[in-house]
């Protein structure tokens, strides 16, 4: 297995036929892109068929991958357009920052995920629950920089925006994380204290 | 609240390491010697702190063999560049620049430059240049059988690639 080499090696290897080296490359980011896909779908089930759909849609196009950014940032513009595909083809609707009622509905939807709660009061599960809350805008651009290891610039790659407005999104969703977290958390955050 | 916004973004670019050194020094004495900047520093941090310590989900077992199954039988596409036709983006370009070119000719053949004010002078006298050998009816019909045969060339290139993208989707 060739598990030491960088990521542009292993596209080199798989674009010169050695078509395993994806499976390196797959194992590298599965768990990425398998926890940006559940940040929109709210559903492992729906998380696994587009996060499959995206690593086939990555090998597919890998030839157009030209190295000049970071494949992950490459591999993140393709989860985002799927994604947001996969939405609209669901005919879910895909909330604006802007739109207030976005918090009532994120709820609504995850009210079967809070009721399990009770019984996760681990920090990360805590966390977890909290993003899980978020709209799929918020969620998407916190794990984008808290666990993808993404750069503003990189992110605003992946978003198709400006550094700016990264900026200015990111504040946004952490300013509702924290609300978030006081609002159903509250309790755990003080006996983290 | 403006400035308890500014305060915070101020903070968070400090957190995320993003701040001037300079920005940097009059938040550390502000932090220092301020207990408003300070509470909110140490509830920020804290925030921080929690969301580098979500986790990333894991999708199932199969998740790996799933794909190399399903990619066993496909082949990677050729690069975008090499099968973009500019043979094909040039007779576009040429199709609308002609289509513009002759309308803009038209156009300019018919206006009555004699009516207008008499105040500044046009060097060209349009009025006597002679259009009507290019507009007989002869050459329009050969410019807009070629205008016709184009559009329809595209057009059925367009349908081609569409029926290809659905061959591919099925």
């Amino acid at each position: 297995m060739s598990t030491g080499q960088n990521d542009n090696e292993l596209i080199s290897n798989v674009l010169g036929g050695d078509q395993q080296a994806y499976a390196v490359l797959v194992d590298r980011y599965k768990s990425y892109v398998f926890t940006l896909a559940l940040r929109f779908t709210k559903n492992r089930e729906d998380a696994e068929e587009v996060s499959q759909d995206i690593f086939i849609k990555a090998y597919r196009a890998l030839a157009d991958f030209r190295g000049a950014s970071k494949f992950s940032t490459w591999l993140y513009t393709i989860v985002n357009t799927t994604c947001i595909t996969f939405l609209r083809k669901k005919r879910l609707e895909v909330y604006s920052l802007d739109n207030e009622n976005v918090f009532e509905v994120a709820d609504s939807q995850d009210s079967g995920l809070r009721a399990n709660l009770v019984e996760q009061k681990s920090r990360v599960n805590m966390v977890n629950q909290a993003i899980s809350l978020l709209s799929s805008d918020d969620a998407e651009i916190i794990t984008l920089f808290y666990k993808a290891e993404q750069s503003l610039d990189e992110i605003a790659k992946v978003l198709g925006i400006e550094t700016n407005a990264v900026k200015v999104r990111l504040h946004r969703a952490r300013t509702r994380l924290r609300e978030k977290m006081q609002k159903h958390f509250a309790a755990e955050v003080n006996d983290l204290n | 609240m403006s400035e308890q916004l500014t305060m915070e973004e101020r903070l968070w670019e400090y957190i995320d390491g993003m701040s001037t050194p300079e920005e940097k020094t009059v938040i550390d004495q502000l932090i220092e010697a301020n207990a408003e900047w300070r509470a909110k520093y140490g509830e920020l941090l804290e925030a921080h702190q929690l969301m580098f310590s979500s986790e990333l989900e894991e999708p199932s077992m199969r998740f790996t063999k799933n794909i190399m199954e399903e990619i066993a039988v496909l082949q990677i596409a050729p690069a975008a560049k090499s099968y973009i036709n500019k043979k094909i983006i040039w007779g576009i370009a040429i199709f609308f620049i002609t289509i513009i070119a002759g309308f803009l000719i038209y156009g300019i053949g018919q206006v009555k430059w004699s009516s207008g004010s008499d105040g500044t002078k046009i060097p060209v006298d349009f009025s006597k240049i002679d259009l009507s050998p290019m507009f007989n009816n002869t050459y329009i019909n050969i410019f807009m059988m070629l205008n016709v045969v184009l559009g329809l060339f595209l057009f059925d290139r367009y349908l081609a690639s569409k029926r290809r993208e659905r061959h591919k989707e099925a």
